[in-house]
């Protein structure tokens, strides 16, 4: 149980230092931070409940006010901001990848990985993101939906990195795929 | 390390952290009623005014705060100019400016342990469903140790990366051996953990 926090602690760190990853610029001159990356890797690794609970403290210390979001964002005006719903997000998203994780074994780790991440990081995600965005900016589902679609090849790319890592994690050090365990 | 709470003294960091968030919701709920453009410039003004009353120094950390909002303003001019519907623009535009300036006016000014205090009483029904305080509370400490050490580990690996390669800035490459070492990190840290008596409830 002790091993379970602390592996929960350290993914939220690297959540978190992920963030502070300078973010790189794709062809379309969109940025892309790799802290989604992280929370994606949260669930393929940790499972669901574990990776939920990783990202979600995440969450929880930026509202405390701990500049833990890319860029050193953080403190309670993010959650009026329109990316709230992509923060609270995360939660569901790493569940749902861990989720994913836990049912497909059958499957090599990096098509697995690449498939939560894809479904959970993505799917998952952009449903209450964009609810979050609407919101706050007042615009209908669908306009905020084209919002977030510049965002969606980076989001793709992640989540084969996403597989590909877990894969090359599980590898190195046999056991750490806490999801599949 | 590395909090949003600002050093410069301000008499909303005498005001009880409960208080402050009470009245965060409160003023937050209100501004999502304003009706009309012209009655947003109010909580604007407002929040202006708060920043403004604890000092230009503070008043400018504050504006550094509300840099993330700049594309979504641009975002939000450049949509309701080609509508030709100003009115609505000003009012959203206004509306996001004093929330979240409002809501990090509570962060700059709310230390990280008042923060705490109130999290661990908003979060004490969750006893009943069995969550232990002690561990939600070591896990927060775990992470704010562990951060600023994984920066480190990744400006290292970086610094690694950059005496052997013929390109300039390391990028995924570092991820890998940045999570490896995290995970023996963590042994480390379980095996540190069970010799103390393990993590308190």
């Amino acid at each position: 149980m002790d091993r379970d926090l602390i592996m929960i602690a350290l993914f939220a760190a690297l959540i978190a230092a992920l963030g502070l990853i300078p973010s790189v610029t794709l062809i379309s001159g969109v940025p892309i931070s790799a802290q989604s990356l992280g929370v994606m890797l949260s669930g393929v690794i940790l499972g669901a409940k574990r990776g939920a609970l990783a990202a979600g403290l995440v969450v929880l210390m930026v509202a405390l006010g701990l500049p833990l979001l890319a860029g050193g964002r953080g403190g309670i005006g993010v959650f009026a901001g329109p990316s709230v719903g992509f923060l609270l997000g995360w939660i569901a998203a790493a569940f749902a990848a861990g989720l994913v994780m836990e049912h497909t074994r059958r499957l090599p780790v990096w098509a697995a990985g690449t498939l939560a991440a894809f479904l959970g990081g993505i799917v998952v995600l952009y449903i209450p993101g964009i609810i979050g965005m609407s919101v706050i900016l007042d615009k209908s589902l669908a306009e905020a939906t084209g919002f977030a679609l510049p965002f969606i090849p980076g989001d793709i790319l992640k989540s084969v990195v996403a597989g590909v890592l877990a894969a090359a994690l599980h590898k190195a050090r046999a056991g750490v795929l806490m999801s599949r365990a | 390390m590395l909090s949003l709470t600002s050093e410069t003294p301000t008499p909303f960091h005498r005001i009880p952290a409960g208080a402050k968030l009470g009245a965060l919701a409160l003023a937050s709920a209100a501004i999502f009623q304003i009706p009309s453009p012209a009655l947003m410039a109010l909580p604007v003004a407002v929040a202006a005014a708060l920043y403004l009353s604890c000092g230009l120094r503070f008043a400018r950390q504050g504006l550094r705060a509300l840099r993330p909002l700049w594309p979504f303003l641009a975002l939000l001019t450049l949509w309701h100019g080609i509508t030709q519907d100003w009115a609505n623009g000003a009012m959203l535009g206004g509306r996001l400016l004093a929330t979240v300036a409002l809501a990090n006016l509570v962060t700059m000014t709310t230390r990280l342990e008042a923060m705490i205090a109130v999290m661990a009483k908003l979060l004490a029904p969750l006893r009943l469903i069995g969550a232990k305080p002690g561990r939600i509370a070591f896990a927060i400490g775990l992470v704010l140790r562990l951060t600023p050490a994984m920066l480190e580990r990744g400006r290292q690996l970086g610094l690694a990366w950059r005496a052997r390669a013929r390109r300039r800035r390391p990028g995924w490459q570092i991820v890998l051996p940045l999570f490896l070492t995290a995970l023996d990190d963590a042994d480390h840290i379980a095996d540190a953990v069970k010799a103390r008596g393990g993590i308190p409830d």
